[in-house]
């Protein structure tokens, strides 16, 4: 049983997620005692795909090709596909990113796999693999066994542990697949990054404020708090929907689904929908100035207090924290 | 142009929810069932579209009978036609689109628009599944859409900002919201659904590829610490972040 992890990168950089993935089927293949290979897509990747040997990969093929630079769902799939057939892989991981998002079903067809989308937990039973995922926003769990031959795991950010990788370089082989004109039917062809903002799907820290903040003009604060932390700022839909944050930083059920270390709620009350955007995160501090708010009842450190005193004196207390 | 558009029933956010004694499924005494929020926005972009090229919009919902509450909401907002694919197996991604797209092989649309992913299953996989089956294009978590003969030029988001891609008809579409703002049914509309048929269909069968073995409820936090009622809690909460959690 041989297990491929489709490595993302965007740039010729790794994402963070791409180590979580490694990390992830490394562990399971130890357990089922299979092989893990590696998949680099892109225009030049030969260069950064040795790194995954940091991670414990030994084999990483690379696919590069100038049409390659941006994402296409049609010619990256083609790819994989490709692979999977060639190395008789019977287990793909990926990270369910847009990206992964995106792939994960069009090989689910292609290769006649189950897929385990965005999972957040893998363990092994009876020699079979059971995945477990969140449903309904996070209010429950399901625990699924993919019963087709070849399965596809997609695997939540910034659940599992990247790790620390090692010297170790991976050996690289070049993959050769020839794309026709209609690999490319469907292709990125600009990527428009919202100005060097932190993105809160990838964070590590967020500090999102609520509509308790009262006017937008207020969030500086929170963007200044953000700052001392090296955070990414979100928002709840009560003021993307009033016009004051933009709708990538929503966080919660129609927003995005984050799961930081630390996750800082200010003047947000936590409203389920917000909450099931945010729950799983590891660490909660809610600061609002109503002591029934339900925010308080999934945070582990509160403060029932008015924002606009506690917020400035925090960012103080962090910047004299971080100038030590 | 012929339109596809597919719809979801689901549990309304709100819902609570409990696990059935059968530990693999919800119970459902008591839950509210919406139209999927996601599916909103497919629909309204299959309404303008049609508005831009003519042709119909067929709406179209796998399950049972209950959906036809769906299916008449979407019927509601505008849409021509809808087919029920009945049915009452318990199916996962796959199946449902596979009979998805073989009732698509049938009917010949153009575009299919799906919701960006269902509320309950949360699974976001129904728009590259379909497209697959059918040999289409697909974008994924689209909020910005243009159409322009058979060229097609979509947004979608990923971390950090959008991507631009350009693609061609046919295409499954799926709906995140920021791609339009969904009409509220007219009076005229309901009144206009009632009496349009909702038509009955039996969902071509594929096997499942996902065994559900059990469900669960997430571990309820210990209840946390509330450090204090003003500033002077500061310092202790930085304390306690940096020494206790260890996360900054
Ligand atoms: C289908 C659906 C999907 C939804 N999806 C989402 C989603 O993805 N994300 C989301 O966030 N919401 C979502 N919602 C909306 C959700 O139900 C809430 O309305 C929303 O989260 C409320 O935002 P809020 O907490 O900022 O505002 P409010 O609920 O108005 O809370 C403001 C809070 O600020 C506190 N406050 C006021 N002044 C101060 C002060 N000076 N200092 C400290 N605290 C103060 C108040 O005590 C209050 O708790 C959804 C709703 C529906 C129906
Ligand atoms: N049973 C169903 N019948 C029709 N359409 C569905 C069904 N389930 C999901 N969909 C569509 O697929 C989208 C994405 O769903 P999912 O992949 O289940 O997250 C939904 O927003 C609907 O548009």
């Amino acid at each position: 049983m041989k297990i491929l992890v489709f490595a993302e990168q965007r740039e010729n950089q790794f994402k963070k997620t791409a180590f979580e993935v490694c990390n992830a089927a490394i562990k399971l293949g130890l357990e089922l005692n299979s092989e893990v290979v590696g998949l680099v897509v892109g225009e030049s990747v030969s260069q950064i795909a040795s790194k995954l040997g940091g991670f414990g990969i030994k084999k990483v093929f690379v696919v590069e090709d100038p049409r390659l630079k941006n994402y296409s769902t049609s010619a990256y799939s083609t790819i994989i596909n490709q692979i999977i057939e060639k190395e008789s892989i019977s287990i793909l991981f990926l990270s369910a990113s847009a990206m992964g998002k995106d792939l994960a079903p069009c090989l689910s067809v292609k290769l006649n796999a189950g897929v385990a989308s965005d999972c957040t937990q893998l363990k092994i039973e009876d020699g079979k693999i059971i995945a477990t995922r969140p449903i309904f926003a996070g209010k429950s769990f399901v625990d699924v066994e993919i019963t087709s031959d070849k399965k596809i795991f997609s695997l939540r950010p910034n659940v599992f542990t990247a790790g620390i990788a090692s010297n170790e370089t991976a050996e690289v082989l070049k993959f050769e697949v020839e794309l026709l004109e209609k690999d490319f039917s469907t292709i990125v062809t600009e990527v428009k990054q919202s100005t060097n903002k932190k993105d809160v799907a990838e964070a590590d820290i967020i500090v999102t404020g609520g509509r308790g903040l009262k006017e937008p003009e207020n969030f500086l604060m929170i963007e200044k708090l953000a700052d001392s932390l090296g955070a990414a700022v979100g928002a709840s839909r009560a003021v993307v929907d009033a016009g004051w944050r933009p709708h990538d930083e929503q966080v919660g059920q129609t927003g995005k689904t984050v799961s930081p270390s630390l996750y800082i709620a200010v003047a947000v009350s936590g409203a389920v929908q917000h909450l099931a955007g945010m729950s799983s995160s590891k660490y909660i501090v809610a600061i609002n100035k109503d002591k029934e708010a339900p925010i308080f009842n999934v945070a582990d450190y509160g403060i029932i207090g008015d924002a606009f005193e506690i917020i400035p004196a925090l960012t103080d207390e962090i910047n004299k924290l971080k100038s030590h | 142009m012929k339109i596809l558009v597919c719809v979801n029933h689901v549990p309304d956010t709100t819902t609570k929810v409990n696990i059935a004694s059968d530990n693999i499924s919800i119970d459902q005494n008591g839950v509210n069932f919406i139209l999927n929020p996601y599916d909103d926005y497919a629909i309204e972009e299959a309404l303008k579209t049609k508005e831009k090229f003519g042709g119909e919009v067929l709406v179209c919902s796998l399950g049972g009978d209950q959906h036809k509450e769906t299916l008449r909401k979407a019927l509601s907002m505008g849409c021509d036609k809808a087919v029920l694919l009945k049915d009452l197996s318990v199916r996962d991604s796959f199946s449902i689109a596979f009979a998805l797209s073989e009732f698509a092989k049938e009917y010949l649309p153009e575009i299919i628009y799906v919701g960006k992913q269902s509320i309950d299953y949360d699974d976001s996989q129904m728009c590259g599944l379909i497209a697959t089956f059918l040999n289409w294009q697909s974008v994924t978590v689209v909020v910005k859409l243009n159409i322009e003969g058979s060229k097609v030029i979509a947004e979608r988001e990923i971390e950090g900002g959008h991507e631009v891609v350009s693609s061609s008809l046919p295409i499954v579409i799926s709906a995140q919201k920021g791609l339009n703002e969904p009409r509220y049914p007219t009076l005229k509309g309901i009144m206009e659904s009632k009496r349009k048929p909702i038509d009955e269909k039996p969902a071509a069968i594929c096997e499942n590829k996902i065994l559900v073995k059990k469900m669960s409820k997430p571990t309820a936090k210990s209840k946390g610490k509330i450090i204090g009622n003003d500033i002077s809690a500061v310092k202790e909460l930085v304390r306690l972040l940096h020494e206790e959690a260890k996360v900054i």
